[in-house]
């Protein structure tokens, strides 16, 4: 973990409700991809924890969705401006168990970890398979960044208004794997849980206190004992969830 | 040079910052960032007789400067924080530590503080006497003063280290349970613990935390702290250990003159990792800018 002051150097508008920002500052913290950084912002008490959608050695790409009064704060925020954030956090995705074929399902907002994700499979010499589930096809983002790294993309959305008509595990169903990796809401989860053929990881979102474990405010009960989101996780493997 | 050193019920620590229990763990995720040997020194996660998950989540929400928890005393049980905690703690921590201790009965005290004080590590117990009494309805051990009683009375029994109260600041009278800590023999008293608070999420019309309240605690309760020490340093003879919403090195030093011998950092440590290490390095300048040579002629000064 690392803490520091990051400068923004671009805050875009991707969709509706969705925007990327990028922060200028030591990553050398960040040891897999699926961790996360926590944000102080003016006038909120809390840090704001958000995932790495990807990084190199001295910026890190952050995709949000603007759902409160502290996101909201951040998607008004300007190139130039300085943030204090917690780098480096949580244990983040283990890659070393893909086998060849992996699979990346996001979900939404679940997206964004999905990205460094990818590109480390691929730089590994993986087949790497990618679905994106959407509700409609304004939602859309990063299909073709995903593309440009060389992955299988799959696209769903709900109302079919783009691509597969349905859910990501419509897409699932018609893909080969190996193994899985995951992050989106609750109901797609229980959705993977139900239709994966393989062992997997989820990446899960808790409301933190601190974020880098010192508070338990974000436990946990696992097959393998107690864990922390914040620290232990955010991802779980799929032989250790009790849901 | 400003003197820092303060001594705290028989140990002089070399300032009287203590990261308050719940805050800092064992110390472990904060030894990762600095030496955690610059505290004075810490009270760690309240530990009672059994293993306990705590409450479901979500466990937290967000207030204006400040937070709610309903943790619920998660912690692995006195036996594993004696086997495993403890001997962690010693690799990176060499100061004798604070001990907080919670209990469901009277009973559960006494077991508790027993196997506590035979830990060499082990400087000072607190006791967090604001947990529901099992055998009393479920009303808060702190929020009545007989019941204080029979817990001092019954932890004294069986310790030999000083044993300190944490007070609740969820009552009518303050003052007539800090007497009665104090008469029944405590050694010393901490205050303020969190105020029970609750939020509400108005788009789903449903509380924030799953267990709909909880403790309070941020900067936004400090001068709630600063009354009730300022009241219990007037009607106790007893140390004071202050907290509550103490975010920065003025707050010690107010803190300090309500009538703190030393004071603990609770939320502050979860927004900002590093909230201690600034404080201890701030708060010899601060003294110094008040021609403060010696924090001990600070404490209680307001009176």
């Amino acid at each position: 973990m690392y803490q520091g002051l990051y400068e923004i150097k671009s805050n875009v508008k991707l969709t509706e409700s969705i925007y990327e920002m990028v922060l200028e500052g030591d990553t050398s913290s960040i040891s897999a991809p699926g961790q996360f950084i926590n944000i102080k912002l003016d006038g909120f008490y809390l840090r704001r924890p958000i995932s790495i959608c990807d990084y190199d050695d001295s910026t890190i790409t952050i995709i949000y969705k603007v759902v409160g009064e502290g996101t909201e704060a951040m998607s008004k925020m300007n190139a130039g401006e300085k943030l204090d954030v917690l780098c480096g956090l949580g244990n983040g995705f283990d890659t070393s168990k893909s086998l060849d074929n992996p699979v990346l399902i996001g979900g939404g907002v679940g997206v964004p970890p999905m990205y460094n994700l990818c590109k480390k499979l691929i730089e590994e010499g993986k087949n790497v398979s990618v679905i994106l589930g959407f509700n409609k096809k304004e939602e859309i983002f990063y299909e073709d960044e995903f593309k440009k790294l060389g992955a299988d993309v799959k696209v769903t959305t709900v109302d079919g208004s783009y691509g597969i008509k349905g859910f990501v595990t419509d897409a699932l169903k018609e893909t080969e794997y190996s193994y899985f990796y995951t992050c989106g809401p609750m109901p797609m989860f229980k959705a993977i849980e139900n239709t994966a053929i393989t062992s997997g990881q989820y990446s899960f979102e808790e409301r933190m206190g601190c974020g880098f474990g010192a508070c338990m405010g974000c436990s946990c009960k696992t097959k393998y004992g107690n864990k922390r989101i914040c620290k232990d996780g955010p991802v779980l493997e799929r032989e250790e969830i009790i849901w | 040079m400003v003197n820092t050193k303060v001594n705290l019920l028989g140990i002089e620590i070399d300032n009287p910052i203590i990261p308050a229990s719940g805050t800092y763990g064992f110390g472990y995720e904060f030894a990762e960032l600095y030496d955690i040997n610059i505290l004075g020194t810490f009270s760690f996660k309240g530990t009672t007789k059994e293993p306990r998950f705590g409450n479901p989540t979500p466990r937290i929400a967000e207030c204006n400067a400040g937070m709610i928890n309903s943790v619920g005393l998660q912690n692995p049980g006195v036996d594993k924080v004696i086997s495993e905690e403890l001997p962690k703690l010693a690799k990176v921590f060499r100061k004798p530590v604070m001990a907080n201790v919670s209990g469901f009965s009277v009973e559960e005290y006494a077991y508790t503080c027993e196997k506590i004080n035979a830990c060499e590590q082990v400087g000072w117990i607190e006791v967090n006497v604001s947990c529901p009494n099992v055998h009393n309805g479920g009303m808060s051990f702190g929020t009545e003063p007989a019941a204080v009683e029979k817990v001092v009375k019954a932890v004294k029994a069986v310790t030999t280290k000083p044993i300190i109260i944490k007070l609740s600041p969820n009552v009518t009278d303050i003052v007539s349970i800090a007497k009665a800590a104090e008469s029944a023999g405590a050694d010393g008293i901490s205050l303020i613990n969190t105020l029970l608070g609750m939020r509400i999420d108005i788009k789903r019309r449903q509380p924030v935390i799953a267990n709909k309240m909880g403790g309070f605690s941020g900067s936004a309760i400090f001068p709630v702290a600063v009354r009730m020490v300022y009241q219990v340093y007037d009607a106790v003879k007893i140390p004071i250990i202050g907290m509550g919403g103490v975010s920065n090195a003025k707050d010690v030093i107010e803190l300090m003159m309500a009538g703190a011998t030393a004071v603990q950092v609770g939320a502050a440590n979860l927004v900002d990792p590093f909230a201690c290490k600034t404080i201890i390095e701030d708060l010899p300048n601060e003294l110094a800018k008040l021609n403060i040579k010696d924090i001990n002629e600070i404490i209680g000064g307001a009176h």
